[in-house]
């Protein structure tokens, strides 16, 4: 086993995935010769050739719609788009026909695809490049919305996407794309989807976080170990659906949480881990839920964008004053 | 300074049972056989009958909002008749002949604008690869798209046929699907039911070009121009795209000129926005009745023959009504039972709470 990064996890799991599964086939703008803006699809051209791994027309509207197709015949279509910024244009096709031909159809169709897309700031891109909307994906009915937040986690979640029977969005967060190197078995294990992973055991509050903004909220933690606060981490992994359970569990034992996101404060997914845990988990709480959010703001460009996304300083001033409430 | 043409285009419009009945260019084979054109003619009745009845079931409260598709049957007739059996059909909402000729049950359509899903999770294997009625104007092109993409793949003789209106021509998704088609010589036809109105705008106002078709040209796809009221020449032009997918010579366009008898669904009024003219000078333009005609003047079809035909169609379509009003509701928790494969554990507590509305 050798240490590798995010983006050559996720090449792995699509190399394995077309090795394994004759099914598999990738398409979307660059992902042949060029291997993709990032990467994420070098060398699979020349090993699983142009019927496999396709380069379309610049249209994501045409890359969405196509994975529709495909999808009703059972082929199992990992769509890349190029940056998140550039998905809207496939919005009318993921949220009228990817995420409801299993519904429309009593079954009888389905669309068993995963549409990657590069998502998050902090690598100083052009505008529309550093966007963080995965709520408004995440509002979708029948769809699965996962975030990787580490090499190991993009290895083993992409593999059980690409093996699920539905649509999954799958958000790789461009800033730790090859920010960290850790040793990854490259065997074909997925992990599994629909749960949050507890990255940290802690007693006195929740972080609960996802994706790039994992790497502040750790960072975070051990500054509070060190300052005798023992912060639980959970990574919730699949945004859509949500696995409260093991969120209200930790809060449960800590009585205080702590949520961080990049995407703007209003009606992210924060807003609905908070009121999941004011629904079901309110007597257990001894302080107010904190969010440390991006702001409701446009996403500014680069000079601007570092003083927009969370940082741990954010995030060690909201746990002490959660710390302080009671 | 260099100058010359470096591209060029025409576009062919073919008819050839003119709106009189009248034959104006030689038949193709198998319009040469009377059977295949009876066949044809009691079907565009059948589907007019079935279309009548659904409006009068709107009016009395019995179905949902209907479009119905009353003078444009000869171009989904025609179209299903030249598909193979394994071809796939990626319809959009006015296509009802095409459906039913397909082997969709007629109680499945009604129950699809009668408000269930169960109207689109077809009964019968011959259709099980067809898309559902797709409601989102030219969302289906693409569809077809990715489909003819998979058939390529994966080196089937098959071909994959999708309709759309004019007012669909105006949208991206079509210009999308036809580039891509070109590209990849996908074996994908195109056919635009051209019926001149999307819903109350008229086609001057969705385009400044001669022809629908010709936006076909762009993206180096064969296009054409055909009576679309014309089911003979209707079906050979199809046919003839059908046989070029198979033959892995690439995707076709074929515009099939129309005109909407009819309001958009029930819940509009043509009279708003149409002038009364224009629909008699169209009306006489009528499909079912050309062929009607020709079939008499060739001694093959009588009133005699019609009735018998038009009660055996009513009972066919009062058939279907019986079973499409006798099919139960569904379960409530149906809401739920198809939206994943497995319901996730997040929406469990969702899953219970409709169980005791």
């Amino acid at each position: 086993m050798t240490a590798i990064t995010l983006i050559e996890a996720i090449n792995q799991a699509l190399d394995y995935e077309l090795n394994a599964d004759p099914n598999v086939i990738i398409f979307g703008e660059d992902v042949g010769v060029d291997g993709g803006v990032f990467r994420a699809t070098v060398g699979l051209l020349d090993k699983y050739g142009t019927d496999r791994v396709i380069d379309t027309p610049l249209s994501e509207n045409l890359i969405a719609g196509l994975s529709v197709g495909l999808g009703t015949q059972g082929i199992k279509a990992i769509a890349e788009f190029q940056f998140m910024g550039f998905l809207y244009a496939g919005l009318d096709q993921i949220i009228s026909h990817v995420s409801r031909m299993r519904n429309r159809t009593r079954g009888r169709l389905s669309c068993p695809i995963v549409m990657r897309t590069p998502y998050g700031g902090g690598i100083h891109a052009p505008e529309h490049h550093s966007e963080s909307t995965e709520a408004l994906l995440a509002h979708i009915p029948g769809l699965r919305v996962v975030i990787p937040s580490s090499p190991a986690m993009g290895y083993g979640l992409l593999l059980a996407a690409i093996r699920d029977p539905d649509p999954v969005i799958f958000l790789e967060p461009t800033r730790i794309y090859r920010l960290v190197k850790e040793e990854v078995n490259n065997d074909g294990t997925a992990l599994p989807l629909d749960v949050c992973y507890v990255l940290r055991d802690g007693t006195d509050v929740t972080l609960v976080s996802w994706g790039a903004m994992l790497h502040e909220t750790l960072k975070a933690a051990d500054t509070l170990a060190q300052q005798g606060i023992q912060a639980a981490v959970i990574d919730v992994a699949t945004i859509k659906p949500l696995d409260m359970a093991t969120i209200i569990s930790s809060v449960q034992k800590t009585g205080r949480c702590v949520i961080i996101h990049e995407a703007a404060r209003t009606c992210g997914v924060g807003a609905e881990i908070a009121a999941n845990l004011a629904e079901f988990a309110l007597t257990s709480l001894l302080a107010p839920i904190k969010r440390v959010t991006g702001y409701d703001t446009i996403m500014p460009l680069y000079q601007l964008e570092d003083h927009y996304m969370p940082h741990e300083n954010d995030i060690l001033q909201a746990v002490h004053e959660v710390m302080e409430y009671a | 300074m260099v100058e010359k043409v470096v591209a060029k285009f025409e576009i062919k419009y073919r008819q050839i049972l003119d709106q009189h009945g009248n034959l104006v260019e030689k038949l193709p084979e198998f319009a040469q056989n009377p059977a295949n054109l009876i066949e044809l003619y009691k079907h565009m009745v059948l589907a007019r009958i079935f279309d009548a009845k659904a409006v009068a079931l709107q009016r009395t409260g019995k179905l949902g909002t209907y479009p119905a598709s009353l003078g444009q049957e000869a171009i989904s007739t025609a179209a299903a008749s030249a598909m193979h059996a394994n071809d796939i059909l990626c319809p959009y909402y006015r296509d009802t002949a095409g459906y039913i000729w397909r082997g969709v049950k007629m109680e499945e359509i009604l129950l699809y604008w009668g408000g269930s899903e169960l109207g689109s999770n077809y009964a019968n294997p011959a259709v099980k690869e067809d898309l559902p009625i797709c409601v989102p104007i030219a969302s289906q092109t693409l569809h077809a798209a990715g489909i003819a993409l998979a058939l390529k793949i994966r080196q089937q003789q098959r071909a994959v046929l999708t309709f759309i209106g004019d007012g669909g021509t105006s949208r991206g998704d079509f210009y999308e699907a036809l580039n891509f088609a070109g590209v990849r010589k996908l074996p994908l036809v195109f056919v635009i039911n051209n019926n001149h109105w999307a819903i109350s705008v008229p086609l001057e106002q969705q385009t400044a070009t001669a022809t629908l078709a010709q936006k076909g040209v762009a993206a180096n796809i064969h296009s054409e121009v055909v009576d679309g009221n014309d089911v003979i020449v209707t079906k050979q032009a199809i046919s003839e795209a059908i046989a070029r997918a198979h033959a892995g010579a690439g995707p076709s366009l074929i515009e099939a000129i129309t005109y909407r008898m009819c309001d958009h669904t029930t819940a509009d009024d043509a009279s708003r926005y149409r002038n009364p003219d224009e629909l008699v000078i169209e009306k006489s333009k009528d499909p079912i009745l050309r062929l009607g005609k020709y079939l008499e003047s060739i001694k093959q079809w009588d009133i005699d023959r019609d009735k018998e035909w038009q009660a055996a169609a009513n009972s066919l379509v009062n058939n279907a009504v019986e079973n499409y009003l006798n099919t139960a509701a569904q379960p409530l928790t149906s809401m739920f039972d198809f939206l994943y494969a497995t319901l996730p554990s997040a929406l469990k507590t969702q899953y219970d709470m409709v169980q005791t509305r």
